[in-house]
């Protein structure tokens, strides 16, 4: 009996995540954009084995500097002689990872304290909401650079800045998920068998919520991947020589006439990895809800 | 009404209490404070009486009570590096963001109100698939770089428009044109889905039924009824530029309060930075709270509530 009870669940499981997963794949736009996550995944992965970072990264070669683009240098090279093609493969490594840790540290900190907020109300929740009212009034890329400002410029810091200044957004949409699922019998039921209150909302609660929470999470990915290279670009991200695409196109201001290309390059790999979140975001919000889907 | 305006803006108190608190101790965080900017080559005792005189020999939590007590009084403090009073400096800078955000949301609206309607209106269709490849690629295209392709293109190739500076009303055409494109995107999905929600409506049917012209059926019966979301997204995107224009002004070299702000926080600038971000917060709440007074005015529905609210 035991057995067929934990077949059927483990059935559900599966064919709720079958269904969701077969209705993202039939969304052209979700199955492009998994494909470059997935392409750029790769690449940050395996370009550590392919370039030696120190001399095809980072080391200037005056003497071929600012070629354009040619069979030799696919994208060219920049002042410092560097070729654009090997410090944008780079560059995912430091994109990708500020993207996925931000928003982790968004996650942690903001699923945590809109699921304490919803669930217990009253001064804690009302604690919780109004501090999230202050932080969030301030506009976000303001707060990541007072934040980066005081830590000091680098990645982790800048990891750290992005995320803290997403955490509003986290706090509020879980709340409202908690606040619809709070009062749902089997979260009485859990009550009712004597679980304890920390387990219901991390055990029972949270994973009823998780819908609005993994677009959430898709779509602030992009946001944060944009405000990473918005601090880089505006010298408080991460440091030069680090082949941040963000920094990669500040330096390449100073060059615009007659070297476009050197701001070119970074821009459309941002605009590309950007677009590849929003739309496995989009493709995710409508695959788990379909009823959003307009 | 006058009690909900009033209501709203006795909220924004704790608010800027909050703003204050939280932006003076971060900023008092960061490492190398203005006086080891201002004093690199000074004596000890120079170095000491600067302290003394910017209060950097009492603690922060001193400091802030002295800030806080100015603020009370409507005072936003002076900034260390000009010695100019800091609302001043906001005052100077204000026109031009201003200036830039309206331009911005003129853009945006003339651009994106029509397009989510077409794509809402021929939804399925390749109008609605090129309005909806054309929100997307704005809303993932990062602005400074948009901001520098259109330098590129309009200023160093083709010569027409100025590259930056407030030069006049030239020059606001790209500045306005990068911000507004980030905006058209969010706005143009909003127009479309809040469209979409009021075209399969009876009362439209209805209007059809009776032979009322198409054109007319869209303009006034279902874009008003859909007006609700769409004036929400403007007030957000214009509040967002009011706020966050930090990186196009710094593309264009543009005077606005944002450039004034990441000056500030570059140099340390304690008073410049939290007054500017301050003054930042209470103009965003404000334009929310105009937001939602329209809402009053496009759907009388609303109003009744507010009324309602404020007998009871």
């Amino acid at each position: 009996m035991k057995q067929k009870i934990l077949a059927s669940r483990r059935y559900r499981k599966r064919s709720r995540f079958a269904e969701v997963w077969h209705r993202l794949i039939k969304n052209k736009g979700a199955v492009a954009g998994l494909f470059i996550i997935a392409m750029l995944a790769l690449v940050a992965i395996s370009v550590k084995y392919i370039l030696d970072y120190d001399t095809q990264v980072i080391a200037q070669h005056i003497s071929e500097r600012l070629q354009k683009p040619s069979i030799h240098h696919l994208m060219g090279t920049d002042n410092f002689g560097r070729d654009i093609f090997f410090r944008l493969l780079y560059g995912a490594r430091f994109s990708l990872s500020v993207g996925i840790v931000a928003v982790g540290i968004a996650l942690t900190i903001g699923t945590t304290l809109g699921a304490l907020a919803g669930y217990y109300g009253g001064a804690t929740g009302e604690i919780i909401m109004r501090a999230t009212d202050i932080f969030a009034a301030v506009p976000n890329l303001l707060m990541a650079i007072v934040i980066v400002t005081a830590l000091g410029a680098n990645t982790i810091n800048l990891m750290i800045a992005v995320g803290v200044a997403s955490v509003p957004q986290f706090v509020r949409v879980t709340r409202a998920a908690v606040l619809t699922v709070r009062t749902q019998e089997y979260v009485e039921a859990a009550r009712a068998i004597g679980r304890n209150e920390l387990a219901i909302i991390f055990f029972h609660i949270l994973p009823n919520c998780l819908s609005p929470i993994i677009v959430m999470v898709t779509l602030r990915i992009a946001s944060a991947i944009i405000a990473a290279s918005s601090l880089s670009f505006l010298g408080i991200g991460v440091p030069p020589p680090t082949p941040e695409w963000g920094s990669m196109l500040s330096e390449g201001r100073r060059f615009l006439r007659g070297y476009s290309y050197i701001t070119m390059f970074p821009g459309l790999a941002i605009m590309i990895t950007v677009l590849a979140f929003n739309m496995v975001g989009d493709g995710l919000r409508d695959a788990l809800d379909p009823k959003l889907k307009k | 009404m006058y009690r909900y305006v009033i209501k709203r803006l006795l909220m924004l108190i704790p608010i800027i209490i909050g703003v204050s608190f939280l932006i003076y101790f971060i900023m008092d965080l960061a490492p190398g404070d203005i006086i080891s900017q201002m004093a690199a080559e000074a004596t000890e005792d120079q170095i000491q009486a600067l302290r003394h005189q910017y209060g950097y020999d009492r603690s922060v939590f001193y400091r802030y009570a002295l800030y806080m007590k100015n603020l009370a009084r409507g005072d936003l403090g002076t900034s260390f590096l000009t010695n100019k009073p800091v609302w001043d400096m906001y005052r100077e800078r204000l026109p031009a963001t201003l200036k830039l955000a309206l331009g911005a949301m003129i853009v945006s609206i003339l651009i994106s109100i029509p397009l989510g309607i077409l794509s809402a209106v021929r939804s399925g269709t390749i109008w609605d698939n090129i309005g909806m490849v054309f929100a997307l690629l704005g809303l993932s295209m990062p602005n400074f770089w948009l901001g520098l392709l259109l330098i590129i293109l309009f200023s160093l190739k083709l010569g027409w428009l100025p590259s930056g500076g407030d030069t006049g009303f030239l020059s606001i055409i790209l500045p306005a044109i990068t911000i507004g494109t980030g905006h058209t995107a969010i706005m143009t999905r909003t127009t479309r889905s809040s469209m979409i929600d009021v075209i399969h409506q009876d009362y439209l049917r209805t209007a059809r039924a009776k032979g009322v012209p198409e054109k007319y059926v869209i303009r006034k019966h279902a874009f008003k009824n859909a007006l609700i979301p769409i004036i929400t997204i403007i007030g957000t995107q214009l509040s967002v530029s009011l706020g966050g224009a930090v990186l196009t002004e710094t593309v264009f070299a543009w005077p606005g309060v944002g450039r004034l702000i990441i000056d500030s926080v570059n140099q340390r600038d304690v008073p410049t930075v939290t007054g500017g971000i301050i003054m930042t917060t209470i103009l965003i709440s404000i334009m929310l709270l105009i937001v939602d007074l329209l809402y009053a005015y496009v759907d009388p529905r609303i109003k009744a509530q507010y009324l309602r609210k404020e007998k009871g």
